[in-house]
Formats: C-alpha cells, structure tokens, sequence
C-alpha cells in the first residue's frame, strides 16, 4: 500500500513538474492570446455593448455548446477547416526550423490548388486513384513552386521573402491564366469546374465536411516532427537554421539543405491546396487574388512556437475562433475574429519582450513589498 | 493616336499611387526596417481618407481640391499611427519584422471590414466626388505632353510630384536624410557618433506609414469610386517597385511608371491590334513587374544597393 502511494506521488510529482515546465514555453502564446481577446472584448463593446457578454460566449464555447446542446457540426467544422492552415502551418515551420522565411506558402498552395482541380476536371481515372493522383500531383506542384526561392537564395544569396512575395502574386496571375484556358466554367464564366465525383477526397461521416484530409495534415505534422527531429537530414537543417558558417564549417552541404528545405516546405503547402481543392464543390476562382490561407500559415507556426505539434493545436485553436466568430452573428460580424487573430500574432511577436518587461516589473513590485514589509518591520520592532 | 493618350494617362493614373508607396517603403528600408506592412497600412489609411470622404461631401460648401486635401490628410495621419504600430514592435520590441508587418496586414483587412460592414452595411463604402481636374490652365495646350497630363488630370497627379521632389531632397540634402542612410548602412556606427538609432528608425517607419496611407487613399481615388478593402496587392507592388528601382527615389519613379505601364497593357490589352496579334495572353502583362523583379534580384544581386543593415533588428548592446 505505502509503495503504490508513493509510486503515485512519484507520477503526480513527475505530471506537475512537466506542466509547469509545458507552461513556461508556451507563456507566450497564452498571454498573446489574451491580449487578442481583450482587443475583442474592446471592439464588442464599442460596437454593440449590449450583446457583448452572449457574443463572447459564442465566441468562446459556440462551437462546442449551442442551443442547449452539443454542438457536433460545429466541432466537425472547425477540424474540418483547420486541415488547410495547419498544413500551411507546418510549411512554414519546417521553413522556419532552417532559418528560412517561407512566406510563399500561399503561392506553393495556389500551385497544389491548380494541379489538384486540373486532374480532378480533366483526367478519368477509377475511384480512389483520381483523388490519389490529384493530390499527390498538387504536392509535386507545391515543391517546385517551393524550390525556386530556395535555389535563389541558396545560388544567389536572394533573400527568400522577397522572392517569395513576388512569387505569390505571379502565381495569382498564373492561376488566372491557367483557370481560363484549361478548367474554366462555361456557364458561370466566373470560376473552375466542378472535379469530377472520383476525384472528390473521401469524408469520415458521410453527414459532415470532415474529410479524411485532417487525418492526412496531423500524419503530417507528426512526420515534419520525426523528420526535423529524428533524423541526420532534420539536424542538419536544424543546425543551418541555428548557424549556418556553424554547420558550413562543420561539413555540411548548407546550399543543399536551403533547397531541399524549400521544397519541402512547399510540399507541405503544395499539399494544403491540394486537399482544400479536392472538396465537394469548390472550384477556383478567376479574380486575381492572393490565398489568405498561407499567411494564416505563419501566424499558426508563430502561436504553435515553431514547432510541428504545436501548429497543429494552432491550427485547431485558431479555426476555433474563426468558426466560434460565425456563431457570434447576427449581433457580430464574424471579421471580429480575424482581428483578434491579428492581434494575436502582434503579440506573439512581441511577447519575449513583453515577457522581459513584466518580470522586471514584477521584480520591481516584490522588491517595493518587500521593503514596506521591512520597514513595517522594523517600526514594530522599535 | 487616342488609345495611346488613354494607356499613357491610366498609366500615370496607376503610377502615381505605386510611386508615393514606394517612397514610403524607401524611408522605411533606407532606415534598416523591411515593410511589407505597406499593403495593410494603405488599406488603413485608405478607409478613413475615403470615409472622411463621404462624411463630408454632403456639405455642398467645400471645393473638390478641399475635400481632397482633407482625404489625404487623414489618410496619412492614420496611416501614420497605424506603421507606429510595426515600428513600436520591430524596434522597440526586437520582434521579427515580417511578423509584425504580417500580423498588421491581416489586422488591418479584418478592422476594415468588420467597421465597414457594421456601419454601412456592406463593405464597400460608396462616394461620388471624383477628384480630376478637367483641363490645367495653360499647360493643357501644348501638344502631346499637353494631353497626357495636363486634360483630365487626377490633382494626385500634383501630390506625387511633390512627394518625389520632397523625398530626393529630405534623402539627399538634409542631415535627416543622411542619418536615415547611415543608420540603414551601419546602424553601430551612425550610434557611435550620437544618433538615436530607435528614435531614427521609428521615425523613417512613420513616414513611411505616413506616405502608404496617402498612396493608399490616391489609389482608391484614382481607381475607383467605391472603397472596397483591398488594395490588389498594391503595396506588395510597390515594395517590388522599391527594389526594383535600386532604393533610389528617381529610379524608384522610373520603376512605378514601368510597372504601372505593364499593368495597364494588361487591361487596355485588346484594344491594341498589334499586341492582340501577338497573342501573349493577358495575366502575362500582371506578372511581368514581378518576374522582373525576381530577375533583377537574381541577377543583379551582387551590385544591388541595398541597406547593408536592412531586416537586421538593431540592439545597442551587441557589436
């Protein structure tokens, strides 16, 4: 009896010390998290004082809890939706682990998108091998886009977000150009073709929009984590990351690990575009406009702490506002989430210094106690 | 004859936006911050130039030229306080600079129009006061030069020259300027002979929220008679304008012009026979300023005149 209680204080002890440690790194996106709700809170009540209590509530349970009941459309739709920033995410994290900038995810995912949608409208192939084919055709699509700023920098030492923005909106013309000539609707005139029914990704349940692509982005994010950190290549392109004359100096071919790095960060962004195409019903659009969901990639990889299972609980997080922003309409426009969004990476950004100043000033504020609590002392010992 | 008075006027129509952003981003760079916020602080700006817009041209009283002037006004002073923003951040804070610049991007779509859409409904906000000048006394005779300029002329037409001059001048023959160069040069040095690198640099990022706010009311004036929150990628333009034109402000204006040029061949495209005939589809023209860019980087990337300290976060305590 005293060794089970002991061997149970032994787990208890071992769980504290591990959540105050899991608290301490991810202090940062707590508190910018916060600081994105006040600013939510702020715009409710200015806009619409009256409402602000049931809109935070919609806000922040909605999804979960609606009606009185629970609310299992609402959960199946936020994972649902999170399937594409997470895999932008992962893109950009994998970059990031290297020391790249990959701002680019949304260009490598406009590439994924058009290839997916071109063989879902255009080929025949069985059942299970058209979407197959499709998406793994958009991923291929996705790495190229992804190489061309990692061979610039690694040739040419251009700095990649600049390649990359650039990058972005040729591809927005790109797609344009290529919808027209190839996939374009001839009703509409408007948009894409629907992909045909074979090339359609399969979903869990056949009553909601989740597809088994959420399955595909958390297999991934798992695999960006082996790769990154259990494999010679992951520490190589960690090491570059850290120090590249580091990792020249120690042998290690830097200029290939920036290429390969790219283009597997476009993978991952290729792949994004790719299963959010091969849904039911969604077509591409002829307006030249750039994706949003690559930069909601960055603020994913930001809150995750740039690492690969933290974009994906991100990504969940962050498709959790957006949708619980949908249930707060009428009284709200759902825009409010894409501001607390926002403000979110604003002090994500921010936050390491905010972290230094709050200490300082928690250090002032013990000190300032600590000396009343003397002098209060010390004037009742005389 | 006349679709090329009318390309070469919607080109000076295109370019006079690009032109004042890229000279915002040029304060900003030359400083040592990149700014690829440029694109959400136009949309910042532009909301409540345009917004001032439609609250005042009920009164009948105040002149096209007027309400103008207050249009660019306001848009510059949010614009302002709005880049003070990523300048509080990135050099205060020591955050990312593309971070921050990212975070105000996506901030400033969704404040746009979750303000638009709550207080007008939609969100576009509608106006009816178009700011063009039909003919310029006297100038708008003579030939050719005569009717691209000066008949029909947007009054940012005005503003944009003055921009130009005001910035070869401020970068080039004050000690402001001067101190903007070294401290995107070599920040560490520009300290040790007295500068406040912090306070330079958060003002060259001002200036620079203050000139993508005025570009982004000029390009929403020039370009449309609605206010719809996007700038189509102008700002992002802009910044392959800056770097296109070698961070200098005279090429920068060249640069704008080329660009523009390229973007209006692209809308103007099938009423030109000869370049119908060639048969380079349209979206070419769109990506033209982009590839361009790209090449010139790759290319030229050895003798570019880019800010030697340009995306490094100061911090006086390192060497």
């Amino acid at each position: 009896m005293e060794r089970i209680r002991n061997i149970l204080k032994k787990c208890l002890a071992f769980i504290l010390g591990k959540s105050k440690s899991i608290l301490v790194t991810i202090k940062p996106s707590l508190i910018a998290i916060c600081m994105g709700l006040i600013a939510g809170i702020i715009m409710m009540l200015i806009f619409n004082p009256s409402e602000t209590l049931s809109g935070l509530r919609n806000l922040l349970i909605g999804v979960i809890y609606r009606n009185n009941q629970l609310n299992l459309r609402g959960i199946l739709t936020t994972l649902h939706h999170s399937t594409t920033i997470i895999l932008t995410g992962i893109a950009v994290v994998f970059a990031f682990r290297t020391g790249l900038f990959n701002i680019g995810a949304s260009g490598q995912m406009m590439m994924g998108a058009y290839v997916t949608v071109h063989v879902g409208v255009l080929w025949s192939l069985p059942a299970p091998f058209h979407w197959i084919v499709g998406i793994f055709l958009g991923v291929v699509a996705g790495t190229i886009y992804g190489l061309i700023p990692g061979i610039l920098k690694a040739m040419r030492n251009v700095n990649e977000v600049v390649t990359s923005i650039m990058l972005n909106w040729i591809a927005a013309s790109l797609l344009v150009y290529l919808v027209n000539r190839n996939v374009l609707n001839p009703f509409t005139q408007g948009g894409s073709q629907n992909i045909q029914p074979t090339a359609i990704i399969p979903r869990l349940f056949s009553n909601y929009q989740l597809t088994i692509g959420f399955l595909i982005a958390i297999a991934m994010g798992i695999l960006a984590h082996f790769l990154l950190y259990r494999t010679t290549l992951g520490f190589q392109l960690r090491a570059s990351g850290f120090n590249v004359d580091g990792s020249k100096y120690a042998g290690m071919n830097t200029k290939r690990n920036i290429i390969l790095s790219m283009g597997i960060s476009g993978a991952f962004a290729g792949l994004a575009g790719a299963l959010l195409f091969s849904n039911y019903g969604k077509t591409l659009s002829t307006e030249v406009h750039v994706f949003m969901e690559g930069f909601e990639g960055i603020s994913v990889a930001l809150l995750g702490l740039g690492e690969p299972i933290g974009a994906i609980i991100a990504g969940i997080f962050l498709s959790y506002i957006k949708q619980g922003g949908f249930y707060m309409q009428p009284a709200f426009r759902p825009e409010i989430s894409d501001m607390i969004i926002g403000v979110i990476i604003y002090f994500t950004a921010i936050s390491l210094a905010l972290q230094l100043a709050l200490k300082k000033y928690s250090g002032k504020i013990k000190t300032f106690i600590k000396r009343k609590h003397l002098t209060t002392r010390e004037e009742d010992e005389q | 004859m006349i679709v090329f008075y009318q390309v070469m006027q919607a080109t000076f129509v295109v370019a006079i936006p690009l032109m004042i952003v890229a000279l915002g981003g040029l304060f900003s760079e030359r400083s040592g911050v990149t700014n690829i916020a440029l694109e959400g602080i136009m949309i910042f700006g532009a909301f409540f130039g345009i917004w001032a817009v439609q609250v005042l041209e009920v009164n009948q009283g105040l002149s096209v030229q007027m309400l103008y002037v207050i249009a660019v006004v306001v848009a510059g002073i949010t614009g302002t306080l709005y880049s003070m923003l990523h300048g509080y951040a990135s050099i205060y804070m020591k955050s990312n600079q593309i971070i921050s610049a990212t975070a105000l991007n996506l901030f400033a779509i969704a404040f746009v129009t979750f303000i638009a859409r709550t207080t007008q409904g939609g969100s576009q906000i509608q106006y009816s006061s178009r700011f063009i000048i039909n003919r310029f006394p006297v100038l708008h005779r003579i030939p050719v030069i005569g009717d691209i300029f000066f008949r029909q002329m947007y009054i940012s037409l005005i503003f944009g020259i003055i921009f130009l001059i005001t910035t070869i001048v401020v970068m080039y023959k004050t000690r402001l300027g001067l101190r903007i160069r070294a401290c995107g040069e070599n920040p560490h040095a520009a300290d040790s002979l007295g500068i406040n690198i912090y306070r330079l640099r958060f003002l060259a990022v001002s200036l620079s929220g203050l000139l993508a706010g005025i570009g982004g009311v000029t390009f929403m004036t020039n370009t449309s008679t609605e206010y719809a929150p996007t700038v189509a990628g102008f700002g992002f333009l802009a910044i392959a304008v800056l770097i296109f034109g070698n961070w200098k402000p005279h090429f920068i204006a060249l640069a704008a012009i080329f660009f523009a040029f390229m973007r209006v061949l692209g809308s103007y495209y099938s009423n030109i026979p000869f370049l119908r005939e060639l048969g380079i589809p349209r979206d070419f023209f769109r990506m033209t300023p982009y590839i361009a860019t790209i090449i010139v980087l790759a290319i030229f990337s050895k003798s570019s005149r880019a800010p030697k300290a340009l995306g490094q976060i100061y911090d006086q305590g390192r060497r």
